[in-house]
């Protein structure tokens, strides 16, 4: 079916000898320049860069690996020599006694209240950023989407003081009646149970929502941008299927960002488990445990060391030091747990697609 | 079960860019239907007018009728989810939801059509993948993700995605541009199958394989770049590659063309 070509143009190249014989004469010239064969003088051209820029960065690997092990040493050796000062249990005690005679601390009641205070925040914030991301992405018009992305880009800029500030001036007092309706509705639940109905607010669930409010645009930020990398094709797969649009994104857009709405939301639990000025600025520290987590009672790991860094001396810094080494462990198998969830279902990822 | 589609006075626009002017054709019930034309023309276009996926993108309207029997599929109160149920729609490079495993891929649309019985679910898997000549190849793996296929073998896994929810129509644009010469024989056999159930209409840019594997041709053209394309011509696929009744449609197809 196909027409033969017209093959009896002139090749365009006029005198090809000529071409190659000046391609010749151009290397033969370039050679006495040199002096020597171009093959064997390896040393002066741009291998000393290479050298200079391989020193120098196998040299600040290096330092800060050193630096990273003098660190760790000096908090461990700290660390241990505190915990064998204490007259309780380090792990078990909830008391953080350091001024007292015979010195009890332990790590039990501020490490709880951490890991509640993460929680409820985690709990508020995941489902509202992915929301609030799959709207940006998949919902608003564009104009409104950029300038919700912007808002949401700021809230991240705030100085977590700020929040804190919000948070005692503002959210404490107005959480007493959600409070109120919380004990009466969901006392039964336990954790929402109030022992002691009227009291300031300032307690883990407070903190929690002031974390997740904290937390909410990292979280945000990251999974709209998962959310915008979905290719088309997996979209319009879904909807050629005849998913509406909800079903699209359900089938096609969060499958896909999976693992990145789990990187995310470490990120958001990370800023969580770690944030001292805000949790400080709310809550009234209590060193007990009381899983009732709308009593004013409990602290966390990250306020202790705020609060009592000021009046501690040695060993009370030392146990110190050892609460913020637990905390970084928390962090650290938060972080392996969520890895291995990413890992566990990584040919499904379609990061290769 | 396949359904006539009659298409009268079609425009298809990309804002206020026409892409696609003034058409009209039939297309019978059981019947493979082929799409020839140069690129940018509107072929891809036109298709996406038939299961409306064209009004996906951003800014994007059709004005004109497409009837589907006696269903106009822009009419005021048609669903156009539940269009896209009728009339199915395989993609120029194979798309299987990479997060799915092959049997999960093959059944998402039974599932968005909320069928949850695990036996029924099991058979329509089997029997779409028969249908689409991949069942020998992958009835030991179904559990592994369909991401992990060869290209022909994920271009048949979203044919049988596409027939599992036992569409009236099968839409395929393009469908062996990036497969070998093996498995485009295998989808054109396919489709050669499929028709006995379907309605089908394929885009393509290989002359052999419409003249292989479609019963009547239709030749789409435009007049010059930021011209909207036209239908030249559609007719038996016989009459079109041996004495079409327009000059331009005889150049392009003996590649004199432009
Ligand atoms: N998403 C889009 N937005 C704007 N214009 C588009 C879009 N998709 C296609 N077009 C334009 O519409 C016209 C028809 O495109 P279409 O994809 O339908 O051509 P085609 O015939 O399928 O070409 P090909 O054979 O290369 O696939 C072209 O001018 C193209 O630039
Ligand atoms: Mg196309």
């Amino acid at each position: 079916m196909e027409t033969p070509r017209d093959t009896s143009a002139p090749p365009s190249d006029p005198q090809p000898n000529q071409g190659a014989a000046s391609a010749a004469s151009h290397l033969a010239g370039s050679s006495p320049q040199r002096g020597r064969s171009s093959l064997s003088d390896g040393g002066n051209t741009g291998r000393r860069g290479d050298a200079i820029f391989k020193l120098a960065s196998s040299g600040s690997g290096i330092a800060l690996l050193v630096i990273m092990a003098a660190i760790a040493a000096f908090l461990t050796v700290r660390a241990v020599s505190a915990i064998s000062a204490d007259h309780g249990n380090f792990l078990t005690t909830s008391d953080w006694q350091t001024q007292a005679d015979p010195i009890t601390f332990g790590i039990a009641a501020i490490a709880i209240g951490t890991l509640i205070s993460a929680v409820v925040a985690m709990v508020i914030a995941v489902p509202v950023a992915l929301g609030i991301a799959l709207f940006i992405s998949h919902y608003a018009p564009r104009r409104i989407a950029q300038a919700l992305g912007y808002v949401v880009d700021l809230l991240a800029a705030v100085p977590s003081i700020v929040f804190g500030l919000w948070g005692a001036l503002f959210l404490v007092p107005h959480m007493i009646g959600v409070n109120a309706w919380l004990n009466q509705y969901f006392g039964w639940t336990y954790i929402f149970h109030q022992n002691e109905p009227g009291t300031q607010p300032r307690s883990l669930f407070t903190v929690g929502i002031v974390l997740a409010i904290m937390i909410l645009p990292i979280i945000t930020a990251v999974s709209r941008e998962i959310f915008l990398q979905v290719p088309r094709a997996h979209e319009e797969a879904a909807l050629a299927l005849g998913a509406t649009r909800w079903e699209m994104i359900r089938t096609a857009v969060i499958p896909f960002g999976r693992s990145g709405i789990i990187s995310a939301s470490m990120l958001g639990l990370g800023r969580a488990l770690g944030e001292t000025m805000a949790v400080a600025t709310v809550l009234s520290p209590s060193y007990v445990i009381n899983l009732h987590i709308l009593d004013p009672a409990g602290s966390t790991i990250a306020q202790t060391i705020a609060n009592q860094f000021g009046e501690s001396q040695g060993t009370g810094r030392d146990a110190l030091i050892a609460a913020g080494l637990v905390l970084f462990v928390i962090t650290l198998l938060v972080n392996g747990a969520a890895r291995l969830i990413i890992a566990r279902r990584k040919e499904y990822s379609g990061a290769d697609a | 079960m396949a359904k006539r589609i009659d298409v009268s006075g079609l425009n298809a626009y990309y804002g206020n860019f026409r892409a696609v002017e003034d058409i009209s054709m039939t297309i019978e019930p059981r019947t493979v239907t082929a799409f020839i034309g140069p690129s940018g023309c509107g072929k891809s276009t036109f298709l996406r007018t038939l299961n409306r996926m064209h009004e996906v993108i951003p800014g994007a309207r059709v004005e004109g009728k497409v009837m589907l029997d006696d269903e106009n599929l822009y009419g005021a109160n048609i669903d156009p989810v539940a269009v896209r149920r009728t009339v199915g729609m395989v993609f120029q490079r194979p798309n299987p939801f990479p997060t799915m495993s092959i049997k999960e891929n093959v059944a998402a649309g039974l599932k968005l059509n909320g069928v949850r019985n695990k036996k029924v679910v099991d058979e329509a898997v089997e029997r779409s993948l028969r249908g689409a000549n991949l069942w020998n190849e992958v009835k030991d793996r179904l559990d592994k993700p369909g991401a992990g296929l060869s290209g022909g073998q994920q271009q048949r896994l979203c044919i049988a995605r596409a027939i599992a929810v036992e569409p009236r129509v099968l839409l395929m644009d393009e469908p062996c541009s990036a497969l070998d010469p093996i498995s485009t024989l295998a989808i054109e056999d396919l489709i050669g199958q499929l028709k006995e159930q379907f309605t089908i209409v394929i885009v393509t840019h290989n002359m052999q394989q419409a003249a292989r594997v479609s019963d009547r041709t239709a030749f789409f053209n435009l007049a010059g770049v930021g011209q909207p394309g036209r239908l030249i011509e559609i007719d038996s696929t016989e009459k079109i590659f041996s004495n079409p009744s327009v000059q331009a449609t005889e150049d392009y197809i003996s590649g004199r063309f432009g």
